[in-house]
């Protein structure tokens, strides 16, 4: 494969998580979200390959396979367990009007592409049209997290956020150093674990995970 | 042997007003086999039209020219779009003086005369139906010229002949641009010409109508020429789908061989286009009225994101 190839391939791949992201975005059903979620994992990994290939930075291969075992197996198994263990029946969620959620979004996209046009101007990597697709998958699971009213979606966003950044590392720098790398895996895992904690207490404490009826925190109307 | 672009030109449109029929009926003899019924032959709407010319028309007394007129115009319009899409060839006299912008505004006039003639005989199907149809079309129009200009800002022209030329002579396989147009592309085939998720085409409660809602009150032959004109709309659709994603075969000199194996790869490329509508129809059910903003609204999402990755990626 010459470098051309290896390069269009990894611009579709980004293509590829950017309509993932968009596809959370709207998601209704919490299981489907898993599931994009764990498409977005396995893109991004292939992704972190190519690149790899791209850059003989043999560590990306590692790190692809972190991605892969962490990403697409562990944290949608972890998260999947939670919401059976927290018994959630009613997995549709109601989204703030959907078109005009996938507007803003579409907004997001532009405004990152013009955030990133000097970066890309500057830098020579093979891989730096991508950034932009980075930050804006870093925004709209920002944007994921204030339009959704469910915990457990929320922490989704926050996630899909975490891939943003991953992959925005890969293709502005062809990655962090390893031990960088294992840390932040590390750091995710046990914020997965955490957060399930939480979801227990918050479960127990309020009977719901909508994040809206926290509000009864507040001592006076 | 070499033939003249005028004679090209009408042997298309011989071939749309002949093979319309024709690839509706596959597309409901294979929704049969996928639902187990017995299929009606591939044949049933040549008998449908013949039957239906033969009819008397019943007009209502307080019928305008425009109740009379519509259906002439809608056939009309599709023969001429059947003109400038290149089916079998893009040496086209009519794909040089219309590009694809004017063959959007081509359906948007076949459309807008329906919805008019909805409204013309004062019922109340109709003037629903009509607006229906309207609401339809406001999302999809957006949408499908955002598709359309993304693949204009990749092969560089509006002109279908032209795009066609240079999508089958570039190499690119991979372009996210053209993958995104295309997501979007079909998500407007299936509104624009009333399949599944948006109209059920098959429907007999007048409620749930959006298309067919408007022609309630037509009969004989008027009936005939607009469903006529709904059957070349889809194969229309389906060979504009072909010139801009998947152009091979469309012969350039306009000599015979290179038509006829023009003709047969259309023909397999059809042969797939109607497995896949009947695999999204069977799949899906029809949606509501009211998601259908979503449902449009992704499809301008994706050919908008197929702008933008022609400009971040490209």
């Amino acid at each position: 494969m010459d470098i051309e190839t290896v390069a269009s391939l990894s611009s579709f791949l980004a293509a590829l998580v950017l309509l993932t992201a968009f596809a959370m975005l709207v998601q209704k059903r919490i299981y489907s979200l898993i599931h994009l979620f764990a498409w977005q994992g396995l893109l991004l990994s292939a992704n972190t390959a190519v690149v790899g290939y791209v850059a003989a930075k043999h560590h990306l291969y590692i790190s692809s396979l972190l991605t892969l075992s962490l990403k697409v197996v562990l944290l949608p198994y972890i998260l999947h367990v939670l919401i059976h263990r927290l018994k959630i029946r009613k997995e549709i969620e109601t989204i703030v009007n959907v078109p005009m959620t996938m507007l803003i979004g579409l907004a997001l996209v532009i405004f990152s592409y013009h955030l990133t046009a000097p970066v890309r101007e500057l830098s020579s990597l093979v891989t730096r049209s991508t950034l932009a697709v980075a930050l804006a998958t870093v925004l709209i699971g920002l944007l994921m997290m204030i339009t959704r009213k469910h915990a457990v979606t929320q922490i989704i966003g926050f996630l899909a956020m975490e891939n943003g950044l991953f992959f925005a590392a890969t293709s502005a720098t062809y990655g962090m150093p390893l031990v960088v790398e294992l840390g932040v895996a590390l750091d995710i895992l046990i914020a997965a674990f955490i957060f399930g904690i939480f979801f227990f207490h918050i479960n127990t404490a309020f009977d719901s995970l909508d994040v809206e009826k926290m509000a009864k925190l507040k001592e006076v109307d | 042997m070499t033939g003249g672009p005028i004679l090209t030109e009408f042997l298309q449109i011989m071939l749309l007003l002949g093979a319309a029929p024709l690839f509706i009926g596959w597309v409901r003899t294979l929704k049969c086999w996928a639902q187990s019924r017995d299929t009606a032959g591939v044949f049933q709407p040549y008998r449908d039209l013949a039957r239906l010319f033969t009819k008397d028309v019943v007009l209502a007394e307080n019928a305008s020219w425009i109740f009379r007129f519509t259906p002439y115009l809608v056939f009309g319009t599709a023969i001429l779009a059947g003109g400038i899409v290149p089916m079998l060839s893009t040496d086209l006299p009519l794909g040089l003086s219309a590009d694809v912008i004017v063959l959007v505004g081509l359906f948007a006039i076949s459309r807008f005369f329906t919805a008019l003639a909805g409204m013309d005989i004062g019922t109340a199907f109709g003037g629903m139906g009509s607006s229906r149809e309207m609401m339809v079309a406001s999302l999809a129009e957006p949408a499908m010229l955002m598709a359309i200009f993304t693949v204009s800002l990749a092969d560089k022209s509006t002109s279908l002949s032209h795009i066609a030329e240079v999508a089958f002579s570039s190499q690119a396989l991979l372009k996210p641009s053209l993958a995104f147009a295309f997501l979007a592309f079909v998500l407007i085939t299936l509104a624009e010409t009333g399949r599944i998720p948006v109209d059920n085409p098959s429907t007999h409660l007048e409620l749930t109508m959006l298309h067919e809602a408007m022609i309630l009150e037509y009969s004989g032959r008027h009936l005939a020429l607009i469903e006529w004109a709904g059957m070349m709309k889809l194969f229309l659709f389906m060979a504009l789908g072909s010139a801009l994603f998947f152009p091979w075969g469309i012969d350039k000199s306009g000599d015979l061989s290179g038509i006829l194996l023009a003709g047969g790869l259309l023909t397999i490329k059809l042969g797939v286009a109607g497995v896949v509508l009947v695999l999204i129809e069977t799949g899906l059910a029809k949606m509501r009225l009211f998601r259908l903003t979503e449902f449009l609204g992704s499809a301008f999402l994706m050919a908008t994101l197929g702008m933008l990755s022609f400009f971040i990626l490209e």
